[in-house]
């Protein structure tokens, strides 16, 4: 066909668009603000879940309970709420996780749709992944704060390494929420497939992954099971912080599972976007 | 044409073994409205995810904006806008924060889409609910949003997927006026449509869609008069008694098409033709002169209608 435009009729100077494409890094940046945005509205409505929880756990477990727990080879002299109070930081990092990479991002998929709006723009599948991360970063450090300002308050915290145990609870909580984020990315419809990973995974694995006593009085048959959970991991580091017994041998390998199972969940998590958002 | 601003040759989409779409040529013209006129599952919104660069092809090629999709995806999604065929909204934040926050995507300061999201706002004629939730909009309002919240970069290209699919007579003539101004303001504008009347208000130019393949394509009055007559004369009769009177009327003229609850007889002449049926002793309970759209274009080129 040939070309029967009037040159006069054509637009002379086309407009040039004023949207660019941007970084990766601002692009997940880009997420998280406007993850931020919706927040600022909505955050009453998560404040139990994400620090109310573990609260409970050291007033109830800590105070309540502990009380009536005698000094044995562990919690080894102190009191077992000081005991407890480390290893909540990565039972309430995962709490958070499970809250924050489940349904959340599912509905970017299938009831919001954002992510589906987010794809027309320059932002990539892969971005969306690490803006999601960043924002549950932001949220497991938010929520090991308020927690570290109770357990300080209720005078749980026996020195410094409690620091290093917060910042072990946010390792836990991505090693944990990056795979479940890849899982929430390919699950279908309502989200049932959660209540299997709430019950059988989350659940068992707060009770007997090392929280409220060490694996070593599980059976040896077991032990194995709390191994491969990040939250183990992460309560060795914790309570391994605190009380200044962690070596730099087992700190290494025990972050290395973590940063092991995050790395996974990352790059199912980016295929599956990819998979489902561009096909 | 280099200086198309979309051009695809033998463009295919697979899904598995379905072909979606399957071997198209289409050039987009600056400045032009371009149609993709089809049914439900012809490949029209398949087509628009390539173009849109949301959707790697399976085969063939295809330029935006001179760039190729599957290399510079980010690069061209920043320079245009695409109106999905449902409104996915954030009902979560409001009016003006929909467009904010997406504003933002495209790499954009905030002052920028701040007093963006206002200009907007008064071209979808939503000031009124700026700062209301989405949620409660009518679907009109959605729509509105949706098309501003698709402008916020300015778009050189803008790619409308049904855009009125679901809205009232009044909601869609409010919505083809604005459509009407981004043409005028110089936007490219694609969409896809099943609905005739909208592709013959809106686009200059358009292409068929059946069963993954263009069928044909041209201006919409260029298709009406190579594949349509002038008028259609369009013929009723009490029940059960059309099957009786349809080879009386197919002795008369040259080509008719039987639906299930009329006869379409295509003629240059619409009164004459029914002087001669009724000489014929044709006596349907009702008819009807009107003159060609596009409809009867694609019953034409498919032997189906557009909407089934």
């Amino acid at each position: 066909m040939t070309d029967i435009l009037d040159p006069e009729t054509r637009i002379r100077t086309p407009r040039r668009a004023t949207g660019r494409p941007v970084g990766s890094v601002h692009s997940a940046y880009l997420v998280l603000e406007s993850m931020w945005t919706w927040y600022r509205g909505n955050w009453k409505a998560t404040v139990f879940s994400s620090v109310g929880l573990p609260v409970l756990y050291l007033l109830a477990m800590g105070l309540g309970f502990g009380s009536q727990v005698r000094a044995g080879a562990v919690p080894g002299g102190v009191a077992y709420v000081v005991y407890l109070a480390p290893a909540l930081f990565p039972a309430g990092a995962v709490q958070t996780a499970a809250g924050e990479c489940t349904f959340p991002v599912l509905s970017g998929f299938a009831w919001s749709k954002r992510y589906i709006g987010v794809t027309a723009s320059p932002i990539t599948p892969s971005e969306i992944v690490f803006g999601e991360l960043l924002w549950v970063t932001s949220r497991l450090i938010v929520s090991g704060v308020a927690f570290l300002l109770v357990a300080l308050a209720v005078g749980a915290v026996s020195g410094r390494g409690i620091l290093l145990s917060l910042v072990f609870g946010v390792c836990t909580g991505l090693a944990f929420g990056a795979p479940l984020i890849a899982l929430a990315a390919s699950v279908g419809g309502d989200g049932r497939a959660f209540n299997a990973v709430f019950r059988f995974v989350v659940v068992p694995m707060s009770l007997f992954a090392g929280t409220f006593f060490p694996i070593t009085q599980l059976p040896a048959w077991v032990r194995p099971v709390a191994w491969i959970t990040p939250m183990w991991h992460g309560t060795e580091l914790a309570r391994g912080a605190a009380f200044g017994t962690l070596s730099w041998g087992s700190a290494l390998v025990h972050l290395g599972c973590l940063a092991l199972m995050f790395t996974a969940g990352l790059l199912l998590a980016r295929w599956r976007f990819r998979v489902r958002l561009t096909s | 044409m280099p200086n198309a601003l979309v051009s695809a040759t033998g463009l295919v989409k697979r899904f598995g073994s379905f072909t979606a779409v399957d071997g198209i040529d289409v050039d987009v013209q600056p400045g032009e409205a371009f149609g993709f006129l089809g049914p439900n599952g012809a490949g029209k919104s398949s087509t628009m995810r390539m173009v849109a660069c949301v959707s790697p092809r399976s085969g063939g090629d295809l330029r935006v904006l001179g760039m190729d999709p599957d290399v510079d995806g980010p690069a061209i999604r920043a320079r245009i806008g695409v109106v999905p065929q449902a409104d996915i909204l954030d009902n979560e934040l409001t009016v003006r924060q929909n467009l904010q926050v997406y504003g933002r995507y495209f790499g954009l300061s905030r002052a920028y889409v701040r007093a963006k999201a206002t200009e907007l706002l008064a071209f979808a004629q939503l000031t009124d609910r700026a700062d209301d939730p989405v949620e409660p909009l009518s679907g009109g309002m959605k729509r509105r949003l949706t098309i501003a919240r698709s402008l916020v970069n300015e778009p050189e290209l803008l790619l409308l997927d049904e855009p009125t699919t679901g809205l009232d007579p009044q909601a869609r003539h409010l919505l083809w006026d604005r459509l009407f101004r981004l043409k005028q303001d110089g936007v490219t504008l694609i969409i896809t449509t099943h609905y005739m009347d909208e592709a013959e208000q809106l686009c200059d130019r358009l292409v068929v869609m059946d069963g993954g393949r263009i069928v044909a394509g041209g201006t919409p009055a260029e298709l009406i008069s190579r594949y349509a007559t002038r008028e259609v004369l369009e013929l009723r009769f009490a029940p059960g008694a059309q099957p009786a009177a349809v080879p009386k009327v197919r002795a008369l003229v040259d080509r008719i098409e039987e639906l299930p609850d009329r006869i379409l007889v295509y003629t240059a002449d619409g009164e004459d033709t029914l002087t001669a049926l009724h000489d014929a002793d044709v006596r349907p309970q009702s008819s009807l002169v009107r003159r060609s759209t596009l409809e009867d274009v694609f019953l034409r080129l498919t032997g189906r209608t557009l909407v089934d």
